[in-house]
Order: structure tokens, then C-alpha cells, then sequence
């Protein structure tokens, strides 16, 4: 038997404090400066790096079933390993869709066979993602996968009626509706944030208000009936303002945004490389520090990986051919140290929040997002914050490569992540549970 | 310089040069001899992944001219009409030795897609993606405007353009926009705001709403097709309200200064954005815009396939 017995050491905690970190028998036994190593225990030396309750992503594109040759449970979760994550939230955007419990069951199923990460299905609103009747909502949260969480993701659920019901019918299990807010007669082949950019380049405007319409009339619906809503990978400025004047009136709403629409902005379509063509869209310079600034503050609760990935074929086309979507995993923390902490908008113990407590709270994640204390799970991601790596496509954990990060510098890397005290990514080596996967990982 | 993609992979020295080289090939042009043996040997290709006459046969008549090998690939009936890939059709005009892609095609940036991958190796030259750019049709433009109005100048300095229509669906104003500004002249965008871009505050040019206030002081107007599917998208609501308020006609003919001129990039609705006896009336230069097409697109396979220098070292060789 492998041994299950590790003494992290040189660690900063969240909250700024040095510590060394003792894990058993996938549970925290100590956490103190210089604890010294009792027999049987595998010490790592991780001096310089940052201690974090694990990750949890509360928005994933995992492709299976239907799509597997862009991604698979299995591939997706050695992703979210290497990425520092041990739960990940797979979208309902399957094929078929996952609106019913046999979905969802086996999607749950094939990533508890996975072992890299707690894989928690998302259920879709309604049937087959049409956004016309309500799906098997109710069987979803009875199910194995005691799905929580429910979302048309990729689609908006667009008719009022229908959100309505949604958000009232899931009152029942305390469930949230996370809503891809766009609406689509506004967005009718839309290709990327409209504004001047788009103006010069000639790609089809997706203008801001499509989003913050919707955000707008669900907040309204949700303060209604009262019920939870979530807004999915928010963009725009006015779209944080909506969310803000929500919060202020009490409505229980909240939002997510992408590390990528925190990094990049929609100068990059005018290379007409789709790989920056992702839905919703790349917005301006402005967008950007307005969500940096949601996010700091607490309007913007959590950041979500809408990991996307897409077969090369995908994206090797011309823009308007190409499909939306990008991988977001494996570089989530990386960015969100860039943008986020290097700048000096957050502390770690944020980081913690946005990252790990507030997504497993959204989400119902009983055994996740919990400090890192005596007692609780060993669920532990490890950063180092000083180092400097290159992202190369070519060493990606996902199939697919589609990374718009591909040769840029990023600051800060996870080198570790414990998932219930099992070293599911250490020494650059991905490690499943079961420990029959094992497989190198690149940088 | 290797590509023609965009008015802006062009400086002024760049646009001028290409004018000052037409004008040049368009005096051997109406002369008795009108082939050059320039590009013997050399294999262009028209890749035409969306319908066009005008352009092609220009292009095809501007490369036989200087005696290149042609050939046509248009959509119907070839292998992207059966769904290939861009990165496939290029791969195989590549592995034929094609020397310059000409290319047209519905996506904005295919052109520049086509240049910028490791799919070919050859010049791609955009005769028309999406909704972004037509240089070859902004060159032949400015060439126009140059011959009639410039009084001897190199440059259009001191004139002032009126481009009317659809400006948002438009490649030809796209590039207008930028190579006109970029030669001097003043240009106004003149539509109904539905068919401006949000953004468009950002170009080098003016924007006005109404075409009666406009026309008195331009030198030269530019008419842009309407295409009869933007009122079933409530463009604007239908095509006689359109015609009243921004086509063309006798009595906005009248309403135009002396010596100004009447511009269309074709194919032409007449009734619609024109009409008849404006487009075929004394300041029309809409026929001899093809004409001037031809030249324009002889020196852009001149300069970029003839020598290896850069266009602003390219002297005019006559």
C-alpha cells in the first residue's frame, strides 16, 4: 500500500502565516510551524509556495458523453489536477444532454472511476438544452449525483416563463439556477464583443446589453420568487453594476467570471485566430479592470474556469466558422495570481474564497471549500507564486490544446494538489486515487 | 511586402505607388500590344469562395495581362461546396504551386487566415472577405477619384468623399474609409444609424444621417448596394422609405456641385440605392470604374509578384 502520510513544509497559509502541514489517512492532523516528520510520513519541501483549500470549479466543459474526442472525464479531471483543482462542476452541454438522472449518473460514475477530482454533474433547466419545458429536474436531485446545480449553459434560458419556474421549482433542494445570460435575438450570429474593434474588423457585434438585459430580468425574477440565482461567466462592466445593485438590495444572486475575461480583451480577435473566439466574448480594457474590481470586492463571488475545450479542427478555420470556447483549467490559478494578487486587488485568503469556500457553497459542495485546519479534508492546493513558466499547448493534460495562452509567460504555478490527502499532482507526476493511472504531466 | 490583406498593410507611399504603377500599365493597356510577359510562368489562382463576376474576371483579365498562368477555383462545383476546409483547399493550391491566391470569401479574415497559417507559402491577396475589406476596389476607387479630381496631384488632399448606404455590411467602405483618409481626402459616411457599426465614432471620417445636407458639398459620392434582406431585418422598413431618403436620383444629382462625380462599386439595384438616370448620367464614372480596375489589380500582381523589393523602393519601371 502506498503510503498516505505527508508533511508539507515551508507553506504559507491564506492568511499569511507560516506553516508546515501534516496529512493523514486523507485528513489534516497537524498544521503548525517546524513539525518534524514522524515515522512514516513523506516529506515534500515547499518552500516559497502558498497553501490553498482546493479548488473547485463550478463551471466545466467536460465533453463526455458525445464529445469524446475534444475531452473525457478521465482527461478533463488530470486537467483539473494539474490545474490545483479537486472538484469540478461538468456542464449539462453533453451529448445526449444531460437532463435526466441516467446522465447524470454516469457522468458522476465515470469520475469517481477517474479519481482525480470530485466530479459533480450539472443538470440542464430543461429538455434537451431548448429552453421550452422544464428537464427531469427533481429525478437529477434525487439521483446518485445529487445534482444542485442546474444550467442550459451554452444556451440562455431565454423565456421568462420558463426561468420563473426554473428558479422556483428548485426551491425544493435548495437548488441554484445558473443562467448563460444572452439574449439570443441580440446575439443572432454574433461573433464577438461589439464595439470599435469589431466596427473595424467586420465580425458581427455582440453587444453588452445582451448580456446585461438578461442578468437584469433574472435578478428581478429571483428577488420574485425568491429563489437562488448564479449568473454564469459575467463580462461586462454594466453587468457587474446590475449584480452590485442586486447584492445592495439583499437578492440572493451570484456571479462568476472567467480568468480569461480578467486577462484578455477583444483586441485579440483582430488577429482572426479563433482561439480567442469563446462565448460570451472577449470585452474591452474597461470590462476587464471593472471585473478585476467585482471580483476584489466581492460583487463577483467566485471564478469559474468555463473550461471549453475543441478538437483542433475546431479552431484551425476561418472566425466565424470556428467553434467558442477555450481550455481553462490548467492555467486558472496562474492567471488569477497574475491578475489578481501580483497586482496587489487580492489576498490569498480571497483567493481561498473566490476559488474554493464561496464556489462549494454556491454549489452545495458540503465536503469542499472548508479551511485548512485539524479535522477537516485534506483537500490542498499547492502555489508557488514566484514562478515563471511558459504556457506550450503541446503539454497540456487535456485532448484538446486549444489554450489561448500558448507561449505567454504566466506567473505563478501549482506544483501540488492533495484530493482527500492523495497527491493527485506532485513532481510534475498526475496520480489518480486509484492509483493504477499514472501519467507525466508537462509544465 | 508579401500579402495584400488590408488597406492598412499599406502606407501612403505604399497606395500612391500602386495608383502611380496603374496608371502607368493602363497607358500599355490602350495601346496595341496589351499583353506583358511580367509574370510568365508564375500560377495565380482565384479562389472565389463566394459569388462575384466583377472582381474575378477583373483579376483574371489584370493576370493574363502580364501573362501569368490563371487559374479558377469558385465555390460551386468544386471541393468547397462539398465542405472543405479552408487549411484543406489551401494545402492543395499550395501543393500545386500556386505563386498568389487571390482570394474572396464570405468569413471576415479569411484572407488574413490564409496568410498568416502555415497552410501555403504563396501571397494571398484579399479580394473580399466578409464584412471587412476589398482593397483592390478601394485602390481602383482612389485611382478614380484621383484621375478626375486631383488636378495633378499625387494625393487626393482637399476633396471630399460621400459614401452612402449600408456602410455596416460593407467591405468597400471599410477600406475606403481608410485609404481615402489616408490620402488626404475628407470622407463622410452618410446611412441611417441602424446601418452604421456601433464603433464606427472611431474611424478617420464623418457620419451624417442626412444625405440632402451632404450632397451640395462633396466632390465625389460613392453609392453603396442595398441588399433587398436587410428590410426583412428591419434595416430600415422598406425599400421606397429607403430610396427617398438615401438613393440617388435626378434631383440629388442637380443638388451636387460642379464636376462632382457618381461612384458605384456594382453590382447596382437600380430603383433601389441609384437610379437609372443617375447611374448612367454625365457624372457617372461607374463603367469606367471596371476599366480602372483592370490596372489597379495588374499593379498589385506587379508589385508584389514582380520584384522582391519593397513596395516604396518599387520604382515605377516603364
Amino acid at each position: 500500500m502506498k503510503n498516505s502520510n505527508y508533511l508539507l513544509t515551508g507553506l504559507t497559509l491564506p492568511n499569511g502565516s507560516k506553516s508546515d502541514i501534516a496529512i493523514s489517512d486523507g485528513k489534516i492532523t497537524q498544521i503548525a510551524p517546524n513539525l518534524s516528520a514522524a515515522e512514516g510520513f513523506t516529506k515534500v519541501d515547499l518552500s516559497g509556495s502558498v497553501a490553498l483549500p482546493g479548488l473547485v470549479d463550478l463551471h466545466t466543459h467536460l465533453r463526455e458523453p458525445g464529445k469524446e474526442d475534444a475531452e473525457t472525464v478521465l482527461s478533463g479531471s488530470m486537467a483539473a489536477a494539474k490545474g490545483g483543482f479537486v472538484a469540478v462542476s461538468a456542464m449539462a452541454n453533453t451529448s445526449p444532454v444531460a437532463d435526466t438522472a441516467g446522465v447524470v449518473e454516469q457522468v458522476f460514475a465515470l469520475g469517481q472511476s477517474a479519481g482525480f477530482v470530485d466530479v459533480f454533474p450539472i443538470g440542464a433547466v430543461t429538455q434537451g438544452l431548448n429552453g421550452e419545458k422544464l428537464a427531469e429536474i427533481g429525478a437529477m436531485a434525487d439521483s446518485r449525483a445529487k445534482v444542485r446545480v442546474f444550467s442550459d449553459d451554452g444556451s440562455c434560458v431565454f423565456d421568462p416563463l420558463v426561468m420563473r419556474r426554473a428558479l422556483e421549482y428548485v426551491k425544493k433542494f435548495d437548488g441554484v439556477i445558473a443562467q448563460h445570460a444572452q439574449d439570443p435575438r441580440l446575439t443572432q450570429g454574433a461573433q464577438m464583443n461589439e464595439g470599435e474593434i469589431s466596427s473595424r474588423i467586420g465580425l458581427k457585434g455582440w453587444p453588452a446589453v445582451a448580456e446585461e438585459a438578461i442578468i437584469a430580468r433574472d435578478i428581478l425574477l429571483a428577488d420574485h420568487v425568491q429563489s437562488r440565482l448564479h449568473i454564469c461567466h459575467l463580462t461586462t462592466a454594466g453587468g457587474v453594476d446590475i449584480i452590485r445593485w442586486a447584492k445592495a438590495r439583499g437578492i440572493s444572486v451570484t456571479a462568476e467570471v472567467t480568468p480569461h475575461h480578467l486577462l484578455l480583451t477583444d483586441e485579440s480577435a483582430l488577429s482572426y485566430d479563433p482561439i480567442f473566439k469563446v462565448n460570451p466574448p472577449l470585452r474591452t480594457q474597461k470590462d476587464v479592470e471593472a471585473l478585476r474590481e467585482g471580483l476584489a470586492d466581492g460583487t463577483i463571488d467566485i471564478v469559474a474556469t468555463d473550461h471549453a475545450p475543441h478538437p483542433a479542427e475546431a479552431k484551425e478555420c476561418e472566425w466565424q466558422e470556428a467553434a467558442f470556447g477555450m481550455l481553462g483549467l490548467e492555467s486558472a490559478l496562474s492567471i488569477i495570481n497574475q491578475t489578481m494578487v501580483a497586482t496587489g486587488l487580492m489576498n490569498w485568503e480571497s483567493v481561498a474564497d473566490r476559488m474554493s469556500y464561496a464556489p462549494a457553497k454556491i454549489a452545495r459542495y458540503v465536503q469542499h471549500g472548508q479551511v485548512l485546519t485539524v479535522g477537516a479534508a485534506a483537500n490542498i492546493t499547492i502555489i508557488n507564486p514566484a514562478l515563471t513558466y511558459r504556457v506550450d499547448r503541446d503539454l497540456v493534460a487535456s485532448r484538446s490544446r486549444n489554450t489561448p495562452f500558448h507561449g505567454m509567460d504566466l506567473q505563478g504555478a501549482v506544483t501540488a494538489t492533495f484530493f482527500r490527502g492523495h497527491p493527485t499532482f506532485l513532481n510534475g507526476k498526475l496520480t489518480s486515487v486509484h492509483q493504477g493511472t499514472s501519467e507525466r504531466a508537462g509544465n | 511586402m508579401k500579402h495584400l490583406l488590408s488597406i492598412n498593410d499599406l502606407s501612403k507611399v505604399d497606395a500612391i505607388s500602386i495608383l502611380d504603377t496603374a496608371q502607368e500599365l493602363a497607358r500599355v493597356s490602350d495601346g496595341p500590344m496589351k499583353k506583358l510577359p511580367t509574370l510568365r510562368g508564375r500560377t495565380i489562382v482565384n479562389l472565389f469562395a463566394e459569388d462575384s463576376t466583377r472582381t474575378r474576371i477583373s483579376f483574371e483579365a489584370a493576370a493574363k495581362r502580364l501573362s501569368a498562368d490563371v487559374i479558377n477555383f469558385s465555390s460551386k462545383g468544386s471541393s468547397i461546396s462539398k465542405g472543405e476546409s479552408l487549411k484543406d483547399t489551401a494545402q492543395t493550391l499550395q501543393a500545386m504551386g500556386a505563386d498568389a491566391v487571390i482570394i474572396r470569401h464570405s468569413a471576415s479574415g479569411a484572407a488574413q487566415r490564409l496568410a498568416d497559417s502555415k497552410w501555403m507559402s504563396g501571397s494571398v491577396i484579399n479580394a473580399g472577405d466578409g464584412t471587412h475589406e476589398h482593397p483592390s476596389q478601394a485602390l481602383l476607387d482612389a485611382f478614380t477619384i484621383r484621375k478626375h479630381l486631383s488636378k495633378g496631384a499625387d494625393d487626393l488632399t482637399g476633396l471630399r468623399v460621400a459614401i452612402v448606404g449600408d456602410v455596416l455590411h460593407s467591405r468597400v467602405a471599410r477600406s475606403n474609409v481608410l485609404l481615402l483618409s489616408k490620402l488626404g481626402a475628407q470622407v463622410v459616411l452618410v446611412a441611417p444609424p441602424t446601418l452604421l457599426p456601433v464603433g464606427v465614432e472611431s474611424w478617420p471620417c464623418q457620419i451624417s444621417y442626412d444625405l440632402d445636407e451632404v450632397i451640395a458639398n462633396v466632390d465625389a459620392i460613392m453609392m453603396l448596394r442595398i441588399q433587398l434582406e436587410r428590410m426583412s431585418e428591419m434595416y430600415f422598413p422598406n425599400a421606397r422609405e429607403y430610396s427617398r431618403y438615401f438613393g440617388l436620383n435626378s434631383d440629388r444629382i442637380r443638388a451636387m456641385k460642379a464636376g462632382a462625380i457618381v461612384m458605384h462599386p456594382g453590382p447596382m439595384n437600380r430603383g433601389l440605392e441609384i437610379t437609372a438616370d443617375a447611374a448612367d448620367g454625365a457624372r457617372s464614372v461607374i463603367v469606367e470604374q471596371v476599366a480602372n480596375g483592370v490596372s489597379i489589380r495588374m499593379a498589385i500582381l506587379y508589385l508584389l509578384l514582380a520584384g522582391n523589393q519593397e513596395f516604396a523602393e518599387t520604382g515605377v519601371s516603364s
